[in-house]
């Protein structure tokens, strides 16, 4: 059948990409990384070590997308693997001596475990049941992180030192700077990682769950199963920003993994974009600045200021920094082509 | 047996706290169909204005009601000027703004009145009630304000044009606008009454707790815990989870050797959490039936 033309009415454009917009995201992406491999040399090694942990937030946020964001479930507890995977690295490197590298592998595992458990008793929760569930697990981890029983792993109350790698192969770097380079591979490995996942028949079914769990399963996809396995991916991410997180500050204590570091992790997710990979790391970004951002303004009312800021960016970008670009992208291609039309009509 | 029976009794004075706060939250629960990050400190600045007004040389009662309709106006305020704009925004962005309005007030209330703890008037006394050290008078007259709210409130529900329009907006908005209720000012009047329902709260648990910005932390988290285990669609269920929740509690760091009184609080959660997995919609709640 003949396609019927409707006057003012333009052809749809072809779902997907179109080559074009693949070459563009791949310069804008290559240009990111160019950016990113020269901080370090542009920076004092404070604000490097700043950058770092804003990656490593960025991971466990994408980790929480992963879960949130792609499978729709809901997670206010994330700062429990985080807490478990910094605590793993730490007793590996500390107690047992094994390598600051290796503990990242064996700290996502751990994690994934915990992780997977969890989502088992989680699969019978929704919405704001299972906020509340993970809530409780956020809640739960500083106290249990402080039992006296446990004491001579994690170290009670006053936590764990954690020493630094050396710098190999004599590399002309600092600790700062060599660190922030191996959490930006890790976190590059992850991201691929993840976007390939996403990709992947895996992660249409990990989708289609989110969209219509019961289609879904009418589908012939096993909803259980894909579910506890996506909260297992999402804490073995977490569980390695974790690790970072503890090489990184060179210590874990049970206080910096409270309910309001959970808090925070949501917060970037939503501000970077729900289910999209590249807005983690401006959720990991904001996460980080913002507060000192608000402190600098006003000491007494950072509270606040951070409040305003966060219900401004709220405003400003309901669907996140992802949504504003692909809003922003979205109008220059129509009016671009709007441009390029009426040259070709001249 | 009465170690038993005080701690139970213990338990259910502490309990009266959270049934006020879980009343609060299934309340504006049922109005805006979210839950309400902000509640607890909505309460507590409400609490501070109470204080204040106090300070000012008003007789309690006086300070009450006024610091309830003020409060109400707040909410009102706070859901036109903060949510109206928000529109249809995704729900988790509905619940970052949650938490700003908590960082705000929380601050706010901080930068205003100082973190020092500040001592609260209580109408009912403090002398133990009929003599015994069990309860104390202010507790019973927690329990029992916690009570006749909830029978008020259910009525208000249950038997007045107005609660069933706040209901339907609530439970299905497409529809309810088109049978002719004005779905954003019911919104805005659940936000009020959460938020007056949530200064009398605040004014009760004062006494006890003491008066200060961070004051609602535990107890809000305590709160939800008690609507989510009665159910976040029965004001009833909440105030019985609410109960529940200070007795398990009590009990918790009683009776379980080592780690009682260092788990208290995730023993409790854990608990309710076990009961979700049994009863996913709460103890009390109505369970949603999709539609494919």
């Amino acid at each position: 059948m003949e396609p019927i033309a409707v006057p003012g009415l333009k052809p749809l454009a072809p779902a997907g990409p179109t080559g074009q917009a693949i070459l563009w995201r791949r310069l804008v992406l290559t240009g990111l990384l160019v950016l990113a491999l020269l901080l370090p040399f542009a920076f004092k090694s404070f604000i490097v070590f700043q950058l770092t942990m804003a990656m490593v937030y960025a991971i466990a946020i994408l980790g929480l997308n992963l879960l949130t964001g792609f499978n729709g479930q809901f997670s206010l507890g994330h700062s429990a693997f985080f807490a478990v995977g910094a605590y793993a690295a730490a007793i590996m490197i500390e107690g047992f001596d094994v390598g600051a590298y290796w503990t990242l592998p064996a700290a996502g595992a751990i994690c994934f475990v915990f992780g997977f458990l969890f989502g088992l008793p989680a699969l019978r929760l929704e919405g704001i049941y299972l906020a509340l569930a993970t809530f409780a697990l956020a809640i739960a981890m500083p106290p249990i992180l402080k039992l006296s029983p446990l004491e001579p792993w994690t170290g009670g109350v006053q936590g764990i030192l954690v020493s630094k790698p050396d710098v190999p192969f004599g590399l002309p770097l600092s600790q700062d700077q060599w660190l922030y380079y191996v959490v930006l591979a890790v976190g590059l490995v992850l991201a691929l990682g993840a976007t390939n996942l996403v990709d992947s028949r895996t992660g249409r079914a990990v989708m289609a769950i989110r969209d219509n769990p019961i289609a879904a399963r009418a589908m012939g996809i096993n909803v259980s199963l894909y579910k506890t396995l996506t909260f297992g991916v999402s804490a073995f991410y977490t569980g390695i920003a974790g690790a970072l997180g503890a090489v990184a500050v060179s210590f874990v204590a049970p206080d910096s993994f409270t309910f309001v570091l959970a808090i925070g992790l949501f917060v970037g997710m939503v501000v970077g974009g729900v289910g999209s990979i590249p807005g983690a790391l401006f959720g990991g970004l904001f996460v980080l600045f913002v507060p000192n951002i608000a402190e600098q303004v006003s000491k007494g009312l950072a509270g606040a200021v951070y409040g305003v800021i966060l219900i401004l960016v709220i405003y400003l970008m309901p669907t996140g920094a992802a949504g504003l670009v692909r809003l922003i992208v979205h109008k220059l291609a129509l009016n671009w082509r709007r441009k390029h039309r009426l040259t070709q009509g001249a | 047996v009465e170690l038993l029976l005080h701690q139970v009794l213990a338990g259910l004075a502490t309990g009266a706290i959270y049934a006020c706060m879980a009343l609060a939250i299934v309340m504006i629960y049922q109005a805006i169909d979210h839950l309400n990050f902000a509640q607890g400190e909505m309460a507590m600045f409400s609490t501070f204005v109470g204080w204040q007004m106090m300070q000012w040389g008003l007789p309690y009662w006086g300070a009450f009601f006024a610091t309830v309709a003020l409060s109400f106006l707040a909410g009102v305020v706070i859901e036109r000027v903060v949510f109206k704009p928000l529109g249809d925004a995704p729900v988790l962005s509905h619940i970052v703004v949650f938490i700003a309005l908590f960082a705000i007030i929380n601050s706010a209330a901080g930068f205003i009145w100082e973190f020092t703890i500040k001592p609260f008037p209580t109408p009912f006394g403090t002398q133990p009630l009929f003599g015994h050290g069990l309860i104390s008078a202010h507790d019973a007259g927690m329990i029992a304000i916690t009570v006749i709210m909830l029978v008020l409130l259910y009525m208000f529900f249950r038997y007045t044009r107005i609660g069933l329009a706040m209901r339907a907006a609530a439970a299905n908005p497409a529809s309810a606008r088109l049978v002719g209720i004005r779905v954003g000012w019911m919104l805005a009047l659940g936000w009020g009454m959460a938020a007056s329902l949530g200064a009398v709260a605040g004014m009760l648990i004062a006494p006890v707790v003491f008066l200060e910005p961070n004051m609602m932390l535990s107890i809000l988290v305590y709160g939800f815990a008690g609507a989510v285990l009665g159910g976040l669609t029965s004001p009833g269920g909440a105030v019985v989870g609410g109960f529940s929740v200070g007795v398990i509690e009590n009990l918790a760091g009683t009776f379980i050797p080592h780690v009682g009184q260092e788990l208290k609080l995730p023993i409790a959660l854990a608990l309710i959490v076990a009961v979700l997995t049994v009863r996913p919609s709460g103890i009390f709640g109505t369970r949603l039936v999709t539609r494919v």
